[in-house]
């Protein structure tokens, strides 16, 4: 009959249009990097694996002032990403403790810790 | 003379429209009306074609979900004075497709709500005459914040993966299969997992967390997603280690 | 015009229509059934009922205290067999719905929780917080979705029973979203639409309560029964007359005049003892307590509002931790809609239309006059009620009689012969329609309409009603209606044309509103909700009977009257306060 419904079609820039989409596109796109980095680790591991020469090339391309750039770009993407991450960890984990729910901050400040234990772990082994 | 207000209001009217476009109305200001209420100041007095849909005016039976300002939310409970010296526009909920002003079809959500089964499958059936089964509060507790959805679908207004993908069930069906299968009662977890785990269901969700930010009942639907996809993951990896022996 | 064909129509998908489709699903899966309602089945006004359900189940109660508490509550005019059948069968239906996944609020043992309620003896009052209604509704209407004979019409509005030799053998409705007219042949039809407190300017109900399905089979000469019976809910917010929940007076909550006086205990509901006293105080019955209201205004002891005069009630005592888990939803309701933390402040309330205790006369079986057509619920008045609903006996009914309006129609359907076409009701039906649209020159407009019948059923059919005001009312309300058959569409589309839909719910409400008028005119005494400021005693010599409005196309509806039934509870004094206890 006389139905015609109306579909909006979705744009290209839809993320624009809403604060809360540019913050998820924001983490998406730190993901990218969090990955661009490992992946150059995996690299290194190869030259490393190839000898001497190669491993030095690596580094000096690592100490560059274009790889420092990228490594501290990195990092910024990567304490944005585990951050966010971390936030949303008592959505994902909640727990119950005598049928009550553990407060969020507890479980968000868990991985804290985790994450300093974790990283103090990783400092002492590389002799720092 | 007394103060107003000016609602800028999407108007589709299949039959002699192409497509949508905004109409504005001027409405007197009161410190305790709701949009709700200026749109049926509208329809009573100065439009009575704008068509929309409410019914209890107490942010529970779910009609009235309508894009305000460009967020979702029921028009039953955004006041005006929130927006006062402002333009208010209203909209029909994105993602769905307008059936005629403010009223969007509804179809694709009731399909995605039943398809996941959301009803009490028993682990053991027993007789009434048995009685109750029994839960104590804390087992009514784990599930009890999944119980309090409206079907009001701002979540689904609000989530670009349904935007992107209209086959994905979506928040508020997902989390009422998490629902029933956190009840202590139930034993229908298996039986929901071809929908609820497939690629169109748990999958699709990349944990933007928009749904959980505007929903008007604190349901939380992300985080029944993120707990399902947890779930079926154990699910399947025990499934991979011993196979057949669980479900 | 489309036909479709089916065994069972049901027309209203809320707690009584749902209960009524899954028991057809139940006694016959073969039955092919069309759940027609004008909104999807979770919009449906059962989902506001906050408080809870009454069922018997607890070692310390017994049916025959809910049986008494029923009778009494309703000032003797329940039909004491139907009452009899309710409490019997009412925890039940409660223990199917736990099966069906209820969320129950519970006891430490697992076990189901029960809450006292006014007008109740002892606490049998099942609840789920103070969503109850909203759990029952989606629990129904999630189990709903498990039986595929179960078809359902979501958003069709359904304006005209199909009759023919004298037997009902369907429904005609409209598709609401294109505008599509539909006839529903039906070897049986059930109404469970619910109430029509929208006759009314304050009121608890939502929009859609405009009694549609009363109005339906009125007109197709079945009597309305014991329409002048409305319940006015003590306490409702200023201004959105959202409900604030019996439950939190059950749970210990208090009612204060503006000088902090508790004034129940000065309207024979005393001792005001500082712990909740069943069945007095704050846990009367809510016709004692709207009146009580009513009285305190008159001696200018209540609060003035811009929203008109309030009392308080004040939960503060019961502490967060329980607001919390008890009454969340009335500390959300009371946050947003008047800026009061029950937790802290006092609740402002005054009394709010809520509940049609009047409704389709049925028996005991929800069958009506009509052979063929059944309701249930609050539609429906099978009698339970009376003068005098208490609270939580409305869930608890909607599931008790709606399941067994569904087994009934079931058991017709499968004992009468299918129908045949029925071209003349449909092209009647769309007559009517086509004349609606084409009517030209009407001045009055649906909402001009609406609020002058509004304002005249509050001025002259509220709390208290006299002769004087009752006749002024079935007056204007007999102008109204002749101004409605006059009236134009402003929107003339197919399309979700809410203006029509507004239109045709007003036509509804009138009818229904003079039935309410006129019985209550003709009722010379005073019995439960309805008091008349010249009879105010209880006449049981004259008046221990239903009154039954019947339509009359041109004209008020005559009145007749049936006697109520008494099986062992002979009419005596209500009591309550101290001496009931």
């Amino acid at each position: 009959m006389s139905r015609r419904p109306y579909v909006r079609k979705i744009e290209r820039n839809w993320w624009l249009q809403h604060p809360r989409y540019v913050a998820y596109m924001i983490r998406e796109l730190t993901s990218l990097f969090v990955g661009l980095y490992c992946a150059l680790l995996a690299i290194g591991l190869v030259r490393l694996a190839q000898g001497h020469a190669a491993w030095d090339g690596f580094v000096a391309a690592f100490s560059s002032p274009p790889g420092v750039v990228f490594q501290w770009l990195c990092l910024v993407f990567a304490i944005y990403h585990s951050v966010t991450w971390f936030a949303l960890t008592p959505k994902a984990m909640p727990l119950m403790v005598k049928g009550e729910p553990v407060p969020g901050k507890l479980i968000v400040g868990a991985h804290y810790v985790a994450w300093a234990a974790v990283s103090a772990v990783v400092l002492m082994a590389a002799g720092v | 003379m007394s103060e107003t207000i000016t609602l800028e209001v999407l108007r589709y009217r299949p039959e002699t429209d192409s497509e949508p476009h905004f109409q504005r109305y001027t409405v007197p200001y009161r410190d305790d009306w709701v949009v709700l209420d200026a749109l049926n100041h509208i329809k009573d007095n100065l439009d009575a074609t704008l068509s929309y849909r409410w019914s209890c005016h107490m942010a529970v039976c779910g009609s009235c979900g309508m894009t305000i300002n460009n967020e979702p939310k029921l028009s039953c409970h955004t006041f005006l004075r929130d927006y006062r010296g402002g333009v208010i526009r209203v909209e029909p909920l994105d993602h769905f497709p307008i059936e005629r002003d403010l009223v969007i079809v509804m179809d694709s959500f009731m399909e995605k709500l039943s398809g996941v089964k959301p009803w009490l499958i028993p682990k053991q059936e027993k007789p009434l005459s048995d009685g109750e089964y029994l839960q104590s509060p804390a087992e009514l507790n784990v599930f009890h914040q999944y119980t309090q959805c409206i079907n009001c679908v701002l979540c689904y207004a609000a989530c670009p993966q349904v935007g992107l993908n209209e086959d994905f069930v979506g928040p508020a069906a997902l989390a009422l299969a998490h629902r029933y299968n956190l009840d202590s009662r139930d034993g229908g977890k298996g039986a929901r997992a071809d929908v609820v785990a497939s690629n169109e269901g748990i999958w699709e969700c990349t944990f933007v967390g928009a749904c959980s930010q505007v929903c008007p009942k604190q349901v939380d639907p992300a985080a029944a997603i993120q707990q399902t996809k947890i779930s079926a993951s154990v699910d399947w990896l025990k499934d991979l280690l011993t196979p057949g022996a669980h479900r | 015009m489309d036909v479709i064909e089916i065994d069972v129509a049901i027309v209203g998908a809320g707690g009584a229509g749902l209960r009524a489709a899954i028991a057809v699903a139940e006694a016959d899966p073969t039955l092919t059934q069309a759940l027609i309602s004008k909104v999807y089945p979770m919009r449906s006004h059962t989902v506001a009922a906050e408080g809870g359900a009454a069922g018997v189940i607890k070692d310390n109660d017994s049916l025959d205290n809910h049986f008494h508490d029923t009778v009494s509550g309703g000032d003797w005019l329940c039909d004491q067999d139907a009452v009899e059948l309710f409490v019997n069968t009412a925890p039940l239906e409660l223990l199917q719905l736990e099966h069906w996944g209820c969320p129950w609020s519970r006891e430490a043992n697992g076990k189901v929780a029960v809450r006292p309620f006014g007008g109740m003896k002892i606490e049998r009052t099942w609840y789920a917080a103070d969503k109850t209604g909203f759990h029952i509704l989606h629990t129904l209407f999630q189990t709903s979705l498990k039986y595929p004979s179960i078809k359902r019409f979501d958003e069709y509005y359904s304006t005209d029973l199909i009759v023919e030799d004298g037997r009902c053998t369907g429904v005609i409705g409209i598709e609401m979203r294109s505008g599509r007219m539909v006839a529903f042949r039906a070897r049986a039809v059930v109404i469970a639409t619910g109430g029509a407190g929208r006759i009314f300017p304050f009121t608890t109900n939502g929009a859609i309560k405009t009694g549609d399905g009363m109005a339906m089979a009125y007109r197709a000469g079945v009597p309305l029964k014991d329409m002048e019976f409305m319940q006015y809910h003590p306490t409702g917010l200023p201004g959105t007359g959202i409900l604030i929940t019996e439950g939190s007076r059950g749970e210990g909550g208090i009612l204060v005049n503006k000088d902090g006086y508790r004034y129940l205990q000065d309207y024979n509901l005393g001792p005001p003892d500082p712990w909740p006293r069943k069945k007095a105080m704050e846990l009367g019955p809510r016709d004692r307590l709207s009146q009580a209201f009513w009285h305190e205004q008159q001696k200018g002891r209540t609060i003035k509002t811009p929203h008109g005069d309030v009392v308080h009630l004040d939960i503060r005592q019961l502490g967060e931790k329980m607001i919390n888990e008890r009454l969340p939803m009335v500390r959300e309701l009371a946050k947003a809609y008047v800026g009061v933390d029950p937790v802290h402040e006092l609740i402002p309330v005054r009394p709010v239309v809520h509940y049609t205790m009047g409704g389709i006369h049925t028996d005991i079986d929800t069958a009506t006059s009509l052979p063929g057509l059944f309701a249930a619920g609050e539609c429906a008045c099978v009698s339970i009620n009376g003068a005098n609903r208490l609270g939580s006996n409305s869930l608890a009914e909607i599931v008790v009689f709606g399941a067994r309006a569904g087994r009934s129609a079931a058991a017709f359907a499968k004992a009468h012969p299918k129908p045949a076409a029925a071209a003349k009701a449909a092209e009647a039906a769309q007559a009517n329609l086509r004349e609606l649209f084409a009517r030209e020159g009407g001045s009055d407009t649906v909402s001009s309409l609406r609020k002058a019948m509004n304002d005249t059923m509050e001025s002259g059919a509220g709390i208290y009603r006299s002769e004087d005001t009752l006749r002024q009312t079935c007056g204007v309300l007999a102008d109204l209606r002749a101004r409605y058959r006059k009236i134009q569409l402003q929107d003339r589309s197919n399309v979700f044309n809410t203006d029509l839909i507004q239109t045709l719910e007003l036509g509804c409400m009138l009818d229904v509103a003079e039935a309410m008028a006129h019985s209550a005119l003709e009722r010379k005494e005073s019995r439960g909700s309805h008091q008349r400021l010249e009879y105010p005693k209880r006449d049981d010599a004259s008046y221990l009977k239903h009154s039954l409005a019947r339509y009359r196309d041109a004209g008020p509806p005559s009145i007749s009257y049936l006697d109520v039934v008494i099986t062992k509870s002979p009419p005596a004094e209500r009591v309550y306060g101290g001496a009931a206890t």
